[in-house]
């Protein structure tokens, strides 16, 4: 090729470039407007903003809010209560993380194929209900007046009172990780079940001859090559620690559990939106809403850069 | 020996399918005793007998809350949203996914950082809350559908999938004079159909099930979806069967038909379920594929 010949294939090229990136635009304009233009609400940290007001109007009040959150003993009172419920959550729920791991382990070992693929369907359906829907269910099953639980124990007289399953504040953190994990295991299953079936043959079939038993291949084989798939969706949930999401104990709060579900994403709800815009709740809200997605933030890029280390790739 | 092994491997096998047939059932369960309740009669249900299979079977409960004040509007909004939704989402996400896998993009590297970026961070509820309110989105059908036309997570999929297909398919379609658009259309569309299945699945349960933005950003009931009306009645139904209780059941022994808050909530639950358990066995298939091509990226 002529150089003539091959700056001519470049720029066409380059020209095509060009046109191949304005023609993403309007979709970049998009992520832009909804992802990073929300940024700008920030500023509403270092005012005391009131409703009706213009922002400007409004008093600079720096960083007042961040020292409240900091040092005021009522709210260092609350944010120690909101954190310890989201920590306590957070952690509960990579301990089910395991769950999954050890349910598509068992569950390739069931040889009956229609039994297998049954399980498998019905098992992932809960992934796809809405939380509002997870709460019908809790509601049927553990309602103090209509559940099925109370009903069927008294039926056979086990208990004389209904007990209150889903208005009591005890054992929340427990009841609410449970409707966590009863949501995700089977769906979450799925892709160890994937890497399971793309495991060598071979090295089952040599671990046999060996006389190697089950319990034996599921511990030198299967889990060993399960172990990448399940540090990397554990990292995930790390850097998601305190994301565990609002809509789960907006739907499951109560006056009677409050004080044991508010994690941070529902306390930025309840004094933010919920309680009217009045008084500091606003800027204060967005306060507390700043810190979480900064040390979110923070938690993601450590996970990456732990992840990089160990494993020689990052996650993002 | 060898007949104590069997002995073994069958009692392992009947005790790990017991078990998963016991979780199968928890997962199950609800849903089924939902259903059952819905067609039974409401006095019964209501009076504390425990039912496990209809008892005084109607329909009654299905054809009052369709009639409900706002209910078919909510069906018809939560339909449409997830149609054309999901059409916009399934168009957006894989036309910016196509440009991605051009080498020759301009400013591609960049572009695409920029994009999957916002997978893992957000400026938090009250400043997307400002943020909506000063675009004019508030109380609009549009805040369902344009701030999911990009979708990070889909665009990743959508673009590793499209990267498998061989490029010698584009080439050749390029000389014989196809432009972008063609070659999106009537070449990469039709070869990409697992994984836009795929997507489309996935994107239709979100729209569905999505309550967020109802709840936040709607305050006109003619917008609202039947996973906010369902909410609302569940929040309520609590203190509205107290209620009912304590007015001595007077008005609940009129009729064996009539409505008592839990009946209205638990029929609402199975019209929001019902579409998905619908679709999603044939749809079933497809997860596997997609998402051991999520895991692949991690």
């Amino acid at each position: 090729m002529s150089s003539q010949a091959r700056k001519r294939v470049v720029t066409v090229s380059q020209r095509e470039g060009k046109k191949l990136f304005y023609l993403s635009m309007p979709f970049i304009l998009l992520v832009f407007v909804f992802s990073y233009l929300p940024l700008y609400g920030w500023i509403y940290a270092f005012f005391d903003y009131k409703p009706g007001y213009k922002l400007f109007d409004t008093e600079f009040k720096g960083f007042f809010f961040f020292k409240m959150l900091l040092s005021d003993p009522m709210t260092v009172d609350e944010v120690k209560r909101v954190m310890s419920n989201t920590l306590g959550m957070s952690v509960l729920s990579l301990f089910v993380q395991i769950l999954p791991l050890i349910f598509a382990v068992f569950l390739v070992e069931i040889k009956f194929e229609p039994l297998k693929k049954a399980v498998q369907t019905i098992t992932t359906l809960p992934n796809f209900l809405s939380w509002p829907l997870v709460y019908a269910f809790a509601f049927s099953m553990f309602s103090e007046s209509d559940g099925f639980i109370n009903k069927f124990l008294m039926h056979l007289h086990i208990i004389e009172e209904p007990i209150s399953l889903l208005v009591s504040s005890d054992h929340v953190w427990l009841t609410q990780t449970a409707y966590l994990a009863w949501k995700t295991i089977g769906w979450t299953a799925i892709i160890y079940i994937a890497a399971v079936t793309s495991i060598d043959n071979e090295l089952y079939e040599a671990a046999r001859i060996d006389g190697a038993g089950r319990f034996r291949i599921m511990r030198y084989i299967t889990i060993p090559h399960l172990m990448p798939t399940f540090f990397v969706l554990m990292l995930l949930s790390v850097a998601n620690f305190l994301n565990n999401g609002l809509e789960q104990y907006l739907i499951f709060q109560n006056a009677l559990n409050k004080d044991s579900i508010e994690v941070l994403d529902l306390y930025v709800y309840n004094i933010g939106i919920r309680n009217g815009m009045s008084g500091y709740n606003y800027s204060f809200a967005t306060a507390v809403g700043i810190l979480k997605s900064v040390v979110s933030v923070a938690l993601l890029f450590s996970v990456n850069y732990a992840s990089k280390r160990v494993r020689g790739e990052g996650i993002i | 020996m060898k007949q104590k092994v069997t002995i073994g491997n069958l009692s392992f096998s009947v005790i790990n399918s017991s078990i998963f047939i016991l979780f199968a059932i928890i997962c199950i369960f609800p849903l089924y005793y939902i259903f059952v309740l819905t067609l039974s009669n409401n006095q019964w249900a209501a009076s504390g007998a425990l039912v496990l299979y209809p008892k005084g079977f109607h329909i009654e409960n299905y054809v009052q809350v369709l009639k409900l004040n706002g209910i078919g509007m909510a069906l018809g909004v939560s339909a449409l949203k997830t149609v054309v939704g999901t059409a916009f989402t399934l168009a957006g996400s894989s036309f910016l996914a196509y440009l991605f896998t051009k080498p020759n993009m301009f400013m591609k590297k960049f572009l695409y950082r920029f994009v999957i970026v916002t997978m893992y961070f957000n400026a938090g509820l009250i400043p997307w809350y400002i943020n909506m309110k000063n675009l004019h989105l508030m109380n609009t059908f549009a805040v369902y559908i344009i701030p999911y036309i990009v979708a990070p997570f889909y665009v990743i999929l959508i673009k590793t999938f499209i990267e498998s297909i061989p490029k010698a398919l584009e080439e050749s379609a390029q000389i014989d004079g196809a432009g972008v658009f063609r070659i999106f259309w009537s070449i990469l569309v039709p070869l990409s159909k697992p994984i836009l299945a795929t997507v489309a699945v996935f994107e239709c349960v979100n729209q569905w099930n999505n309550l967020r933005d109802n709840l936040f950003l709607i305050t006109d009931s003619r917008l609202n979806t039947l996973q906010f009306v369902l909410y609302k009645f569940m929040s309520e139904a609590d203190a509205l069967a107290r209620k009912i209780m304590v007015d001595g059941g007077a008005s609940l022994s009129a009729s064996s038909f009539k409505l008592t808050p839990t009946a209205v909530s638990m029929t609402i639950a199975m019209v929001v379920i019902l579409p998905i358990v619908c679709i999603y066995p044939f749809m079933q298939r497809y997860f596997t594929k997609g998402i051991m091509l999520g895991a692949v990226k991690g």
